[in-house]
């Protein structure tokens, strides 16, 4: 089996300005935290953004990295909505395409396959259709229905962060849901896998029954240890969502200065750098 | 039994929507919705399917604020959307906004391209409300949501529907809206909104007061009906001893 361990900056180094990548995860749930932060720390920019999102993306559309974003929704799930997210949109500056998550899902799944669109139900009727209109419809060659010819989204690169995996890329997720992170890597050129753990392959199903073998390392191009690199994000049930956290990211971003106050916290240094900062202000909270 | 308050009246009017309904997921957003529908299992609906609204189908019927211990189904995201597609599911969504059609809107506020006020986005509107079932619950009544045309149509309303030929939507079914002042259908002549009934309490005027479009009015207008002594209890001791529902619709 190859081994596929790297660096965390030589993986998204391997990024280029204008790619389009996709974010695995939900929400605030299991998201690719510390490659997001890697990404902040780099020079790349013009990124077209595939994503159920959450922090992922405020934290992306804030610093300026994502010229297009494809979405269904963006939310922190505790907390409805991301205040980066939604100020740039307020602002008009963010180019999109927000789509149905049944026609996200669907166009993943175009990409996954191979195919250039897949037609589905969802988006009929809706002003998802006016607001793209690179949207087309499809006749059934077996009766009078129409449907949405969702076109495909392929990726040049998809970031998901998991439980566990082996040094191979065998990825495993230990918690309630896998979200569509398999499908992430299907649709991608490159996978990278951020991983709690890197763990020997016959040790694979000490935590998990097989089904939690999500994703094989046919689809893995690299894999990073990253320990706590979902937070502030879920990554059951190797730790929850840091809601205390997450508070204070949404309270400092919704003012410039507390934002760039946050920035200059949290964001300005490495990923050791970052959970030193979290665990001190932890340490003030508690004092609190 | 204590006077029985507003959030009570539309527990009760929400375990209705679920009337003569098996086998199928109950999806509700909100508190009021999921007590609704809990009340619906435990009273005349006991065969419909409920989940955490994450990855679990429930094999119990816990309080609105207690986690569930029995589980008797796995539904991550991935099989919600094959659900949804299969039609076996009626979901109650909220909204920003709702017309006198039914078109919903949870994406944003104004210009789609540059929105005063960008919310959650799309979400799966869309794709429920071709799907399957859909009813609507909105706790305050107002005309801020009961406009007289949404901003961007996420979930798919009754004109847009039928403006095809019914063939183009073989699965659209707008049930019901529930608010905090009345019970309404979609069964005006040309499909428009209707009411259906006022809580104990609410005047026509209140209710056209609240409502930025003409609603088709029945008269005399019909009241919504008061939750039986079993239903009460039900609500108050088992599915909601903590009150969340008076938070939603305040008495």
């Amino acid at each position: 089996m190859p081994d596929k361990r790297i660096g965390l900056s030589e993986a998204v180094s391997s990024i280029e300005s204008g790619m389009t990548i996709g974010i695995g995860g939900w929400g605030s749930r299991r998201k690719p935290m510390a490659a997001v932060r890697e990404l902040l720390r780099s020079d790349v920019t013009d990124l077209t953004v595939v994503a159920f999102g959450g922090p992922d993306v405020g934290l992306l559309v804030a610093a300026g990295k994502v010229r297009r974003l494809i979405y269904g929704f963006v939310s922190l799930d505790s907390i409805a909505l991301d205040p980066l997210f939604t100020a740039a949109r307020e602002r008009g500056e963010l180019e999109i395409n927000e789509y149905d998550e049944g026609m996200f899902v669907t166009g993943l799944r175009a990409a996954a396959a191979r195919l250039s669109f897949l037609p589905t139900l969802a988006g009929i009727g809706s002003d998802v259709m006016a607001a793209n209109p690179h949207l087309k419809t499809v006749g059934s060659p077996y009766s009078d229905d129409e449907y949405v010819a969702v076109p495909a989204t392929p990726l040049d690169v998809a970031l998901i962060h998991v439980n566990r995996s082996d040094s191979g890329g065998n990825a495993q997720f230990l918690g309630p849901d896998p979200y569509f992170d398999d499908l992430f890597a299907m649709a991608a050129e490159r996978t990278f896998v951020t991983t709690e753990k890197i763990v020997e392959t016959q040790d694979l199903l000490d935590e998990g029954s097989f089904h939690t073998l999500m994703l094989s390392r046919m689809y893995v191009t690299g894999v990073i240890e990253t320990p706590r690199g979902a937070h502030f994000t879920t990554c059951e049930p190797d730790y929850g969502r840091d809601e205390a956290f997450q508070k204070h990211y949404a309270a400092s971003a919704k003012d410039p200065d507390s934002w760039r106050a946050f920035v200059a916290e949290f964001l300005g240094g490495d990923e050791a750098g970052y959970h030193e900062a979290v665990a001190r202000f932890h340490a003030v909270q508690e004092k609190k | 039994m204590s006077t029985i308050t507003r959030a009570e009246v539309a527990v009760a009017a929400c375990s209705d929507l679920f009337r003569g309904q098996a086998d199928i997921l109950a999806s509700p957003a909100g508190v009021v919705p999921t007590i609704g529908v809990r009340l619906a299992l435990l009273t005349h609906a006991p065969d419909l399917m409920i989940s955490d609204g994450e990855s679990t189908i429930l094999g119990d019927v816990p309080a609105v604020d207690e986690p569930s211990t029995v589980s008797a189904g796995y539904l991550p995201y991935r099989e919600l959307f094959e659900l949804i597609a299969a039609g076996r599911r009626h979901v109650v969504m909220g909204g920003a906004q709702i017309d006198r059609f039914g078109n919903q809107n949870l994406s944003a506020i104004g210009g789609h391209a540059r929105p005063m006020r960008q919310l959650l986005g799309t979400r799966a509107a869309a794709t429920n409300t071709v799907n399957h079932m859909t009813s609507y619950w909105f706790p305050r009544h107002s005309r801020r949501t009961f406009v007289d045309k949404v901003d961007f149509v996420t979930g798919v309303g009754l004109d847009r529907a039928r403006a095809d030929g019914a063939a183009a939507f073989p699965f659209h079914r707008l049930h019901r809206v529930v608010t905090n002042l009345g019970v309404f259908d979609f069964s005006a002549p040309d499909s428009g909104m209707a009411l259906v009934s006022l809580h104990p309490g609410v005047g026509l005027d209140e209710v056209r007061e609240a409502t930025g479009f003409p609603l088709h009015m029945r008269t005399p207008a019909r009241t919504t009906r008061l939750p039986d002594e079993q239903e009460l209890r039900l609500i108050r001791e088992v599915l909601d001893p903590r009150k969340r529902r008076e938070h939603e619709v305040p008495s």
